[in-house]
C-alpha cells in the first residue's frame, strides 16, 4: 500500500441543484473532519459558499473558485497535493477527477486518485462496460443496449422492444433521461438524452416497471474487507429515480434469504470494483406475482432481480443511511480512503466497538422527497427517471406508520398533511393520480379512505401491498377517531400510529391545544429513544434522539446549560442550504460559549443533523407539536424549558416563534414580537413611518374590492405578494387591474390573510445583513443587486462590497439599517433589503425600504466567507447577553475588504420540464455559486463560469427583446456585435438591429409559419446563448418566449431574461482579463494580485 | 384484514423477568404461561429461522427490530422440525405480511406450535435491560398478577443448569437428504458424519450441495461408533445451553481428533475449546445478530458473521496444537480455533447463516478441502 498522504485535496459538488444537494455539504464536511483525524492537510475547492465545508475551521485551505479544470489545475500547481479524493463532491467531484486526468494534471504533478480509481469510475459509469463487468461476475442486468447514434437507438427499440428505459450516460440526478412507452416519446427521450450525455450515450434498458427497487450501502477497505451499512427500500416501485421515491429502512418486506441474495451480490460488486469506500448499488427485485406478474413465477425457487445502478463514492443515498443508522459513510470513507482499515476504526456512537459491522436498528426510517411544485405549479409533475425533488425528509419511529406521518408532517408542504386531498378528487369519475406524481402517496391515501382494497391498489400502482395495508391501518385509525370518543386508550393507540395533535383534532372535532392538555392530562406523552447504530446492544455515546410512544425515556434532561437552535427542514426554493449553515455556526457558537447546543431538524442530508454537530440531536418534525414537545422533554421535571433560537432555521424556525411564545416558552434573541412587527403590514408601516425612513407606498388588502382601489391610489406597476412570504412565493408584479383580479382569484384560492401591494420601484435593489445588540448595530457589508427591483433577491447576482452607491446612499443605508434595527429591538441578526431609486425622492437619497427580516437570511454564509465577519457567532453570543462591544466589533459598517464576490444563483430547469425559466419576484433558484477575486470583471467573469452562463468571444446570439426594452437593450446590441457574436433575432428585434446598422439573421418566432423559427435555431445549435425578455405583465407559458426559453434549458445554452445579467455576463466578455486563483483567506487578507499564481 | 387495529382485540399480557420488572404488552401466539431465559437478538430480518433454531431451546427470544412479521411464514424459512423458543416478544407483530411464499402471518405459526408470544412490548427498553444487567429469566403471562408469575418464576429451574442437548438432538442416526437440492454432476461424495447437539438444516443444506453423504448422529453417539460410518469428516454442530454440561461429546471429540478431519460450529467450538483445555465462561448477554465482525488473524480480513450464542470460549487457557485463529472485533472473545497440525477448526458463529450473512460459507468447502487432502474413503 502506498504511504499515506501528508495534503489531499477534496473536491466539492458546487451549487444545490435538484440530484445534488446538501448531502455533499455533509460528505465533505466528514472528509475534511475525516483528514483532520488523520493528521492530514486539507484543500477543500468548491463554488459554493452557503457551505460548512468551505469554513476555514473545516478544511484546511479553502478556495472558493469555479469548478473547472483550468481552476483546479491551478490549486494543484499552486498547492501540490499528493492525493485527489473524487468521491465525496457527487457526481462533479467524479467527472472533474476524470477530466483533470484526461488533461494530464494528475500526471503532471503526480497527484494519485485515492478512494477510487479511473476503472471504477469508468467502470460504473460506462454502462456497456458495467455491464461486461457485471456479466463477468455473474451478476444478471436487465437487456439492454448502449447507444450513441439514433439509429443504434431504433435497432435496440425492436431487439428489446417498449417500453424502454433510457439513461444517459455521466449526468446528474438521471438529467435527461426517461421511459418511452411509446415511438413518439422514445425519439424524444433518445434525442435529448443524447444531447445531455457530455459523451453523447445511452443507455437503452428492458424496463422493469412494477419491480421493486432496493438499495445497499456498502464499504470495502483495501484489505479487502467488506461491510453493508443499511438496506433501504422503495416504496415506489422501479420506474421513479430514487431520489424521487419514498424510501424504508431497512426492508420491510424482504425476508432473509432474499435480503441476503442481494446484499451478497452488493458485496460482490463493490469487491470487483476494487472501491475503497463507499458505494451505493441500486437493485430491481422481482415483485409478487399475484401483484404485478412476471415470466417464471412459478418455477423459480429465489425472486429474479437485477442490478440497476452503481455509485462509487458518497452519494444522497449514503447521507441518508448514514442518518438513518447513526453510521457516519462518508467520514470512514475518507479514512478508507487515506489507507486505514475497517478494523482499526472505532465505532464513534460507541466509542467502544469496532467500525467493521453492520449497523441493526431497532425503528423503521421514512423518507419523502420534497418536490418544487408548490411553486411551480404549471410544471410537469410526472415523475420518472429523472429527478425533480430538490430535498427531502426523513422520521423515524418504531413503526412504519408513525414514522410516515412524522414525515408528513416534516415536509412542511402548505397544508398538505395526510388528510389533505386535491378538491377534484371528490368530483365523481375524476381520477386520483396513481402512476407516479408528487401527489400520489396522498392518492393512495384517498383511494384507500373510499373503500378500494391494498390488493386493488397494489395491482393497479405495483406498489407492495405491505405498504398500502399500512396506510390503510392508518386509515383505519382516522375512522375510528371520527366516530369515536376519545378515550385515553384510543388517544394513545392514535399517538403510537403517529398520528399529531393537529390531526386528532381535525377528526375527533377539537383543537390541537385541547388535544394537547388532554394528552397532558392522561400522561400520554413521548419518550425519546436513541440512534445508536447496534440496536441498544452497547452503551453509546451518541446523543441522537426521535420521538416515539413507548415505555422508557432514554434522553433524559441533565439541566445543563443549554439552547435549542431550530433547523430549517427540507431543501426547498427559497430556504436552502444557507440555512443548515447557520444552524450548525449556530450550534458551534453556542459551545464554544459554553452552552450546550440542542438541534431540531428533519433534513437527513445535512451537516446540522451530524450528530456530532451539536450536543444532542432531535430528529423531529419541525412543527409545534414536534419543537414544543421536545423542549417539555428538555425541561424535564425542572419544568424549565431550554431557551430556542428561531433566527437560523429560515422561515421554518421563525414561524415557529409564535406558537413558542403563546406556550409561554422563551426564545433566545429577537422576540416573536419583533418578528410580528416584521410581518404585520400595518405596524412594520407605522414603525417606518415613525422613523422617517422611506418606503413604497402600498397597503395590506384581504380584498378585490379593497384592492382595485389600492393599486390605483399607489399607481401601477405594483408588487402584490400575500403577507407571508417564503421564496418569494406567489409574488408578483402586476401592470393593471385586469392582472390584479387574476392574481387574487389564484392566491385566495391557496391561503388565507392579507395581500400586500406595494408600488413598484424600478431601480437598484441592495441587501444588508446587520447585527443587533440592542444598543448598537454592525453592519458587516452592503451588498448590490446586478438585477434591478422586481427580480427576486434569491435570483439576483449580488456583488460585495456595492459597486454603484453613492456615499450618501450608503450613508442613508447604514443610517436607516442602524435605526429600524434598534427599532425593531433586533437581538441578533437582520436582513433588510432596499431599493434605491433616486428618480423617485429627488430630494433625498432616494434608498426605501421594502422588506425587513428579523433574522438570518441566506447571504449570510456568502457575507461572513468575504468579510471574514464571524455573523452568526456574533448574533449568538448577543442572544447570550454578550455586547457586540464586548465581542469587539464597533457600530457601523465593517470596513470593506480589498476583493469583489459576486454571488450568483444557479437553476435547475433542464430537470424541471413545462416551467419557465424568466427572473421574476417568485424564486427560482436551488442554490448559488461565488466569485471572488481583485477586480469586479473577474469576479463576474468566476460567477458566471460557476454558474454555467459564461459567454465566449464570438459565441452566437439570439435576440428576442420585448418592446419596452429595446431602447435599453442597444448597448447590449453593440457590445455583442463588436464582440463578434453572430445575432439571430425575432421579427421586431431584427428591426431594430438592422436599424443599428448591426447585420442581424431574423427568425420567426412563430413555430407553426416555416422553419427555422426561433426553436429550431437553439435547438440545432446555431445560437449559443439567447436573450429573451418579456412583455410586461405576467409571463405565461402560452407565450413564444416560454419556447425559446425551455429551448435553451434543454440544450443547456445560456438565456438570459434580465438585461442586467446580460449586461454582466457580455461586460466580462468584453474585459477578459486574467482570473486569480487563490485561497478565500488571501483575498480577504487583500494580498497583492498576480502571487503564486 | 385491512383493518389491521387487531391489537385492541388481543389479550393483555406481560413479561415477568426474575429481578422483578414487568413488561407489559398483548399477548400473541399460544395461550400458554411460558418461561425461558430472555435473550435479545439484532438480526432485522430471519425471525423464522430463529424461532426454529435449535439453539434457543429454554430461551425466550426478543427481536430488537420492531417490526416482526412482514414477510410471514413459509414451509422453506425453517431450521428444524420445531419451532424451538419457549416464548417470543416483540414491539410488532404484524397480521398484515406480504410475501410471495406466506402462507401464514407470525401469530398463527406460533400459535399453531403451541408457542406464547408477547407483543406491543417496549423492546429496546428490555434489551437495554437485558444489556446492563446481563440475561434474565423470564416468564410470559397473561392470567397471572406479576407477584404470582414471579413467584412461580423463581420455583423454576435455572436456563444453565439444564442440558438441553438432549431433547434437540436427533435420537436415532438418519441420512439427510433433500430434494430440493441438486448435487454437484460429479466428483467425490465424501461422508459426513454431524453430531447433532441441535444442528440447524442449513449446516446440513451446506454439506450436501457441495456434494456430501451427510449422516446425522445422535449426542451421545461415541467415537467408536462415528468411526464406524467410515466418515471422511465430522462435523460437531451448534446447540443450546452451557457446554460446561457436555463431558460426554469433549471425550467422544477426544477420540476423533488426529483420525479425521473436524469442523465445530458454535457448540461444537465449545466443545472444541474444552478439550484443548480452554474453559468456556458466560457471556453477560452473549451475542445474537447477523451483524458481528469477526477478523480472522492471519489475513486481517474482518468478515461479518451471524451469532447466536451464549457462552464463549476462553482463550487464555487454550492449551497445546489448538490456537486461537479468528477474534470477535467488539469484544476480543475467541471465534475460532485452528489446530497446527490436525485438519481442525472450529468458530464460534454461524457460516451456515440462515438468517444472517453468507459472508463465510467458504468455510465449508475449506472443510471439505481438508477431507479431499485426508483422503476420502467411500466414492
Amino acid at each position: 500500500m502506498p504511504d499515506k498522504p501528508s495534503k489531499v485535496l477534496i473536491i466539492g459538488s458546487g451549487p444545490i441543484v435538484i440530484g445534488q444537494a446538501a448531502e455533499f455539504d455533509y460528505a465533505g464536511t466528514q472528509a475534511c473532519k475525516a483528514m483532520r483525524e488523520e493528521g492530514i492537510t486539507s484543500v477543500l475547492v468548491n463554488s459554493n459558499p452557503a457551505t460548512i465545508m468551505t469554513d476555514e475551521d473545516i478544511a484546511d485551505v479553502v478556495y472558493i473558485e469555479p469548478l473547472t479544470v483550468d481552476s483546479l489545475s491551478r490549486v494543484i500547481e499552486r498547492e501540490r497535493p499528493d492525493a485527489l479524493l473524487p468521491t465525496l463532491g457527487g457526481q462533479t467531484g467524479l467527472n472533474l477527477a476524470v477530466a483533470l486526468h484526461e488533461a494530464g494534471v494528475l500526471e503532471r504533478y503526480n497527484v494519485r486518485l485515492i478512494g477510487s480509481t479511473l476503472r471504477t469510475i469508468h467502470l460504473a459509469e460506462d454502462r456497456e462496460a458495467f455491464r461486461n463487468m457485471l456479466q463477468e461476475i455473474g451478476e444478471p442486468v436487465p437487456e439492454s443496449a448502449v447507444v450513441e447514434t439514433w439509429e443504434a437507438a431504433l435497432e435496440a427499440r425492436d431487439r428489446i422492444g417498449l417500453p424502454l428505459v433510457v439513461r444517459p450516460a455521466y449526468t446528474l440526478g438521471g438529467t435527461g433521461g426517461g421511459i418511452a412507452f411509446t415511438e413518439e416519446e422514445y425519439e424524444r427521450i433518445v434525442t435529448g438524452g443524447l444531447a445531455a450525455s457530455p459523451i453523447h450515450q445511452v443507455l437503452v434498458e428492458r424496463s422493469l416497471l412494477g419491480w421493486k427497487e432496493l438499495e445497499y450501502e456498502v464499504m470495502r477497505d483495501a484489505n479487502g474487507t467488506v461491510i453493508t451499512i443499511c438496506n433501504m427500500e422503495n416504496l415506489d416501485p422501479m420506474g421513479v429515480h430514487t431520489g424521487d421515491s419514498i424510501v424504508v429502512a431497512p426492508s420491510q418486506t424482504l425476508s432473509d434469504k432474499d435480503h441476503q441474495m442481494l446484499r451478497t451480490s452488493a458485496l460482490k460488486i463493490i469487491t470487483e470494483l476494487g472501491i475503497e469506500g463507499g458505494c451505493n448499488v441500486q437493485f430491481a427485485l422481482a415483485p409478487r406475482p399475484d401483484i404485478v406478474p412476471w415470466a417464471g413465477a412459478e418455477s423459480s425457487p429465489s425472486l429474479p432481480y437485477y442490478v440497476i445502478e452503481v455509485n462509487p463514492r458518497v452519494s444522497r443515498s449514503s447521507a441518508l443511511a448514514s442518518k438513518a443508522t447513526g453510521y457516519p459513510i462518508a467520514r470512514i470513507a475518507a479514512r478508507i480512503a487515506v489507507g486505514r482499515r475497517l478494523d482499526e476504526l472505532v465505532n464513534m456512537v460507541t466509542a467502544s466497538t469496532s467500525a467493521a459491522f453492520e449497523p441493526a436498528i431497532d425503528y423503521c426510517v421514512v423518507k419523502i422527497p420534497r418536490w418544487p411544485f408548490d411553486k411551480f405549479q404549471f410544471g410537469d409533475r410526472r415523475l420518472g427517471t429523472q429527478m425533480k425533488a430538490t430535498g427531502e425528509v426523513m422520521a423515524v419511529d418504531r413503526t412504519f406508520e408513525a414514522a410516515m406521518m412524522k414525515a408528513i408532517r416534516s415536509l412542511e408542504n402548505s397544508g398538505r398533511t395526510s388528510l389533505w386531498e386535491d378538491p377534484e378528487w371528490f368530483i365523481e369519475g375524476h381520477e386520483r393520480p396513481l402512476h407516479a406524481t408528487d401527489e400520489r402517496l396522498w392518492a393512495l391515501f384517498a383511494e384507500l379512505r373510499r373503500n378500494r382494497t391494498p390488493l386493488e391498489v397494489a395491482r393497479q400502482t405495483g406498489v407492495d401491498p405491505w405498504f398500502l395495508e399500512r396506510i390503510a391501518r392508518i386509515i383505519a385509525m382516522e375512522r375510528r377517531l371520527l366516530s369515536e370518543e376519545l378515550t385515553p386508550s384510543l388517544l394513545r393507540d392514535a399517538k403510537r400510529m403517529g398520528f399529531s395533535d393537529a390531526i386528532i383534532a381535525e377528526l375527533a372535532d377539537s383543537l390541537p391545544e385541547r388535544v394537547r392538555s388532554q394528552r397532558e392530562e392522561w400522561g400520554i406523552e413521548p419518550v425519546y429513544k436513541m440512534v445508536d447504530t447496534c440496536a441498544a446492544e452497547f452503551d453509546a455515546a451518541t446523543p441522537y434522539f426521535y420521538s416515539t410512544y413507548e415505555a422508557e425515556n432514554e434522553a433524559v434532561s441533565d439541566g445543563a446549560d443549554r439552547v435549542l437552535v431550530i433547523g430549517s427542514g427540507p431543501i426547498r426554493i427559497g430556504q436552502g442550504i444557507e440555512f443548515d449553515y447557520c444552524s450548525v455556526q449556530a450550534a458551534r457558537a453556542l459551545q464554544a460559549a459554553g452552552v450546550k447546543a440542542i438541534l431540531a431538524n428533519s433534513n437527513p442530508e445535512t451537516v446540522s443533523t451530524d450528530f456530532d454537530t451539536s450536543d444532542r440531536l432531535y430528529f423531529e418534525p419541525l412543527d409545534e407539536e414536534g419543537v414544543r414537545d421536545l423542549l417539555a422533554n428538555e425541561a424535564g421535571d425542572s419544568g424549565e424549558a431550554p431557551r430556542s433560537v428561531v433566527q437560523f432555521g429560515g422561515q421554518t424556525a421563525v414561524n415557529l416563534s409564535r406558537a413558542l411564545q403563546r406556550a409561554a416558552l422563551p426564545i433566545a434573541g429577537s422576540s416573536a414580537d419583533a418578528i410580528d412587527l416584521a410581518e404585520d403590514r400595518g405596524r412594520f408601516e407605522a414603525l417606518i413611518a415613525s422613523l422617517d425612513i422611506p418606503q413604497p407606498p402600498g397597503a395590506a388588502v384581504q380584498t378585490i374590492e379593497q384592492a382595485i382601489p389600492t393599486a390605483q391610489a399607489v399607481g401601477y406597476p405594483v408588487l402584490v405578494r400575500p403577507s407571508y412570504v417564503l421564496g418569494g412565493r406567489a409574488m408578483e408584479v402586476v401592470q393593471g387591474a385586469e392582472e390584479l383580479e387574476r392574481y387574487f382569484g389564484m392566491a385566495l384560492q391557496e391561503r388565507s390573510g392579507p395581500i400586500l401591494i406595494d408600488k413598484y420601484l424600478e431601480g437598484l435593489e441592495v441587501e444588508v445583513d446587520a447585527i443587533c445588540d440592542g444598543e448598537t448595530v454592525l453592519i458587516p457589508g452592503i451588498m448590490e443587486h446586478i438585477e434591478r427591483a422586481g427580480v427576486h433577491s434569491g435570483d439576483s447576482m449580488a456583488v460585495y462590497p456595492p459597486q454603484q452607491l453613492t456615499e450618501v446612499q450608503r450613508a442613508a443605508i447604514i443610517d436607516y439599517t442602524t435605526r429600524i434595527s434598534l427599532a425593531m429591538e433586533v437581538r441578533g441578526l437582520v436582513n433588510i433589503q432596499y431599493v434605491v431609486a433616486p428618480s423617485a425622492q429627488p430630494d433625498g437619497p432616494g434608498v426605501f425600504v421594502i422588506e425587513v427580516n428579523p433574522r438570518s437570511s441566506r447571504t449570510v454564509p456568502f457575507l461572513s466567507k468575504v468579510t471574514g465577519v464571524p455573523m452568526v457567532r456574533l448574533a449568538v453570543n448577543v442572544m447570550l447577553g454578550k455586547s457586540l462591544a464586548e465581542q469587539g466589533y464597533a457600530p457601523g459598517l465593517w470596513p470593506e475588504r480589498n476583493l469583489v464576490a459576486v454571488k450568483a444563483p444557479v437553476f435547475s430547469m433542464a430537470k424541471l420540464v413545462d416551467v419557465d425559466t424568466y427572473l421574476g419576484p417568485e424564486m427560482k433558484s436551488t442554490g448559488e455559486v461565488m466569485g471572488v477575486d481583485v477586480t469586479f470583471a473577474a469576479a463576474v467573469r468566476k460567477a458566471l463560469i460557476a454558474s454555467d452562463l459564461e459567454v465566449k468571444p464570438g459565441t452566437p446570439f439570439l435576440l428576442s427583446i420585448s418592446r419596452q426594452s429595446k431602447t435599453e437593450a442597444e448597448g447590449l446590441v453593440r457590445a455583442l456585435h463588436a464582440a463578434g457574436s453572430p445575432l439571430y433575432a425575432t421579427e421586431g428585434t431584427a428591426e431594430m438591429v438592422r436599424g443599428m446598422g448591426i447585420p442581424v439573421v431574423e427568425v420567426t418566432k412563430k413555430l407553426s409559419e416555416g422553419h427555422p423559427n426561433v426553436v429550431d435555431v437553439v435547438r440545432d445549435g446555431t445560437v449559443r446563448a439567447v436573450i429573451n425578455t418579456l412583455e410586461g405583465g405576467r409571463p405565461s407559458y402560452m407565450r413564444d418566449g416560454f419556447h425559446i426559453r425551455r429551448a435553451a434549458v434543454d440544450m443547456r445554452i445560456p438565456c438570459f431574461t434580465s438585461l442586467d445579467t446580460a449586461r454582466a455576463a457580455i461586460g466580462a466578455l468584453s474585459a477578459p482579463g486574467e482570473y486569480q486563483i487563490r485561497p478565500l483567506r488571501e483575498y480577504r487578507e487583500g494580498a497583492p494580485a498576480g502571487r503564486g499564481a | 384484514m385491512s383493518d389491521g387495529l387487531l391489537n385492541g382485540r388481543r389479550p393483555p399480557a406481560r413479561l415477568v423477568l426474575a429481578d422483578g420488572s414487568v413488561f407489559e404488552g398483548v399477548g400473541i401466539g399460544a395461550d400458554v404461561r411460558t418461561s425461558g431465559e430472555v435473550v435479545f437478538n439484532t438480526s432485522m430480518m430471519g425471525y423464522q429461522e430463529a424461532l426454529t433454531d435449535p439453539s434457543y431451546a429454554g430461551q425466550i427470544l426478543t427481536m430488537t427490530y420492531p417490526i416482526q412479521g412482514n414477510y410471514g411464514t413459509n414451509s422453506g424459512d425453517v431450521e428444524s422440525s420445531q419451532l424451538q423458543v419457549q416464548g417470543f416478544i416483540v414491539r410488532e407483530a404484524t397480521d398484515l405480511p406480504s410475501h410471495w411464499q406466506s402462507t401464514a402471518t407470525l401469530d398463527e405459526y406460533l400459535r399453531a406450535a403451541g408457542i406464547a408470544g408477547l407483543a406491543e412490548v417496549d423492546t429496546r427498553a428490555l434489551t437495554r435491560k437485558l444489556r446492563t444487567h446481563g440475561v434474565l429469566m423470564g416468564t410470559i403471562t397473561r392470567d397471572e398478577t406479576p407477584a404470582q408469575a414471579l413467584a412461580r418464576l423463581r420455583s423454576e429451574p435455572d436456563y444453565g443448569s439444564k442440558d438441553y442437548v438432549a431433547a434437540v438432538s436427533t435420537s436415532t442416526a438418519f441420512d439427510f437428504e433433500d430434494p430440493a437440492i441438486s448435487l454437484p454432476d460429479d466428483g467425490p461424495r465424501p461422508h459426513v458424519v454431524v453430531l447433532d447437539l441441535g444442528v440447524k438444516r442449513n449446516i446440513l443444506r451446506h454439506l450436501r450441495r457441495r456434494g456430501c453423504t451427510v449422516t446425522a448422529v445422535p449426542h451421545d453417539t461415541d467415537a467408536e461408533t462415528i468411526l464406524g460410518l467410515n466418515p471422511d469428516g465430522v462435523l460437531i454442530s451448534p446447540g443450546p445451553g452451557d457446554p460446561m454440561l457436555l463431558d460426554h461429546v469433549v471425550s467422544t471429540t477426544r477420540g476423533l481428533v488426529g483420525r479425521t478431519p473436524i469442523m465445530g460450529i458454535c457448540l461444537g467450538h465449545q466443545v472444541l475449546g474444552r478439550l484443548f483445555g480452554a474453559a468456556t465462561y458466560k457471556l453477560k448477554f452473549g451475542h445474537r445478530g447477523a451483524n458481528h465482525p469477526v477478523r480472522d488473524e492471519l489475513t486481517g480480513r474482518v468478515y461479518i458473521t451471524s451469532q447466536n450464542h451464549g457462552y464463549a470460549v476462553d482463550g487464555d487457557r487454550l492449551s497445546g496444537p489448538m490456537q486461537v485463529a479468528q477474534i470477535h472485533l467488539n469484544d476480543g472473545t475467541v471465534e475460532g480455533l485452528q489446530h497446527r497440525e490436525e485438519p481442525v477448526f472450529s468458530i464460534q458463529y454461524h457460516s451456515e447463516a440462515s438468517p444472517g450473512p453468507h459472508d463465510t460459507e467458504f468455510l465449508f468447502d475449506r472443510f471439505l478441502q481438508s477431507v479431499k487432502e485426508r483422503g476420502h474413503h467411500a466414492s
